[in-house]
């Protein structure tokens, strides 16, 4: 009796061990070829942009030097030929895009999380237009720009704020969208706590929703902000000017340019100096970007100190 | 299991100490949903009352009726009256926020705030603009209330997720009563917690009952026995009028009397783990 019990649970275990085995070895190229799938696809999004990096830097290793952001823009002279002036208006243009972008994306985010009553037509209409502007060409947001930010409406005339407000309606969609779904993610129960404790709607939310929102505001933030630092269409349109020998006097008078509108002039000159140029004023923008970037990460690891 | 025995039951009010809160034909609607009618309870002071009863009977509803967090919640409605200190809280003039002041809340899964153990116990006594002569020795009171302080004096600053579910949940009584409420609502507190927390949180309760008024929502009946001194027990069941379920008050009174002596047969088959 005993034995025969024994012998029965050692062929059941034989038996799933086997099939275990047998699973395991049928399932596997699967398991592997998804995973050899998955890295590929990291690989060419690396691999590419690793080679347009290198491609600039390549190009223009030559102009690489100081004079890039020492010397203004000349076309006489493109051999000491920089662009300070696109890398002030450019500075000044996120400065710019920042101050407006923040404030108006976040309150946005908190009225539509927190607050809107999702029942009432109006704050669904509001929603579902919010995610359409997020797809609209930012050619269409420089004419709008042009129209009511230069011209009439704010009326600034072609100066670096104008810029900034185009490209911050540009953006303003993705902090939005990004900086509720940040909302969305702190957990209820911390409102519920803070509201136990006799808190009002405001204390909660500024003392402990937002507080846990933030580091995902800045990613929604960089993400913004390094969309608008590449943006060239609408910066035509509401007057950066493609060829600046001085810095903007402000954000609010004077001429201005950006680096990518320099890029642009200097990359449709047929001198190999302006292409160089046009090669080093890449690297330039993205190493812009990268400080840029790097300034909001680590904001955002000082403030995820309490990981939830 | 009629609306005559509940008024019985419910109108044994205990000596003639006026109920530091009472629910008069309490119900409460989510939408269309009838989660709760025809609620009698009075709460005596410094008294540890327990809400028993299966699930979806509506007892948590009835907690989170009492001070005002079924506000938060869209569509919510509440009918009858709540009163505390013979005040009904759901007048228009009475302020959501000033009750919840008075009537502090631990809820089923601990949720300390992602801060700092001292901001934790601060942040009430902050938010309600409290006067406080030392912020230090409020946070160490509570603590010391809530039994926890000798674990974490070394660690003020260290955030609250660092501690244990049990030690999170004594945290998160030390911040109820650090606004020094007079009623304190615990809605499960237990259920996420091992026996060993669970004993200690126990211990606390009965501790706190020389200065607070606790109401408590467990599943655990042997919790309820052990530190409860009235036992109300809800059920749900079907509507004659309506033909839906609904959760109702069945018998409330000692908790000796509901555990040993009950009045009504669901009661005694709860009670006796026959059914729920």
């Amino acid at each position: 009796m005993m034995s025969t019990r024994a012998e029965k649970a050692s062929t059941v275990a034989r038996d799933t061990t086997r099939r275990i085995a047998m699973g395991k070895r049928k399932g596997i190229w699967k398991e592997q070829l998804f995973k050899y799938v998955l890295i590929l696809c990291i690989v060419i999004a690396f691999v590419t942009l690793l080679a347009l990096i290198i491609h600039s830097a390549w190009l223009g290793r030559g102009r690489l030097d100081l004079n890039l952001i020492t010397q203004m823009p000349s076309t006489l002279n493109p051999e000491t030929s920089g662009m300070q002036s696109a890398l002030w208006g450019t500075v000044i243009l996120m400065v710019g895009v920042l101050v407006t972008v923040v404030p108006l994306g976040i309150s946005a985010a908190v009225y539509l999380e927190e607050y809107a009553d999702t029942e009432r037509w109006w704050n669904r209409f509001i929603e579902l237009n919010i995610q359409n502007l997020a797809a609209v060409p930012s050619i269409v947001f420089g004419i709008l720009g042009l129209a009511y930010v230069v011209r009439e409406g704010f009326a600034f005339g072609p100066v670096a704020y104008a810029g900034s407000l185009t490209l911050a309606m540009l953006v303003l969609p993705t902090v939005i969208l990004a900086s509720r779904e940040a909302l969305k993610a702190v957990p209820d129960s911390i409102r519920q706590a803070s509201y136990g404790m006799g808190a009002t709607k405001w204390q909660t939310v500024w003392h402990q929703v937002l507080p846990v929102a933030v580091p995902g505001m800045i990613t929604g933030t960089i993400l913004a902000m390094s969309r608008a630092i590449g943006e060239t269409a609408p910066l035509l349109l509401v007057g950066a000017t493609t060829f600046v020998t001085f810095n903007p006097d402000s954000a609010f008078a004077g001429a201005y340019t950006a680096i990518p509108v320099q890029i642009y002039q200097w990359a449709s000159r047929p001198q190999p100096e302006f292409r160089e140029l046009a090669a080093a004023g890449v690297i330039l923008l993205i190493v812009v970007l990268l400080i840029m970037n790097s300034a909001a990460i680590w904001l955002r690891n000082r403030y995820s100190r309490f990981d939830l | 299991m009629t609306s005559q025995t509940t008024t019985e039951t419910t109108s044994n009010t205990r000596g003639h100490v006026p109920p530091v809160m009472a629910a008069r034909e309490l119900g409460v609607y989510y939408g269309d949903f009838h989660a709760v009618s025809g609620v009698n309870l009075d709460f005596n002071r410094h008294e540890v009352t327990a809400l028993i009863g299966p699930s979806g009977c509506g007892k948590s509803t009835v907690l989170r009726s009492l001070n005002r967090m079924n506000d938060l919640i869209p569509k919510a409605r509440v009918e009858g009256e709540v009163t505390y200190h013979g005040q009904d809280i759901y007048q228009p003039k009475i302020d959501p926020i000033e009750v919840r002041r008075r009537i502090g809340m631990v809820f089923q899964k601990p949720n300390p705030f992602p801060k700092s153990i001292f901001d934790n116990v601060a942040y009430g006594p902050r938010v309600t603009k409290m006067k406080v002569d030392s912020m230090n020795d409020l946070v160490e009171q509570s603590l010391r209330r809530a039994a926890l302080w000798d674990e974490v004096k070394d660690n003020l600053k260290g955030s609250a997720f660092g501690l244990s579910g049990g030690q999170q949940q004594r945290l998160c009584i030390a911040r109820a009563i650090a606004t020094s409420p007079d009623v304190i609502l615990l809605d499960e507190p237990c259920s996420s917690l091992d026996p060993i927390a669970t004993a200690a949180i126990e211990d606390l309760m009965t501790d706190l009952k020389q200065e607070y008024t606790q109401i408590i929502v467990t599943h655990n009946m042997q919790q309820a026995a052990r530190i409860s001194d009235t036992t109300a027990f809800f059920t749900a069941g079907v509507d004659e009028e309506s033909g839906k379920r609904i959760g109702r008050l069945v018998e409330y009174n000692d908790t000796s009397s509901i555990f040993n002596n009950p009045a009504e047969k669901s009661t005694e088959d709860y009670v006796s783990g026959r059914f729920g």
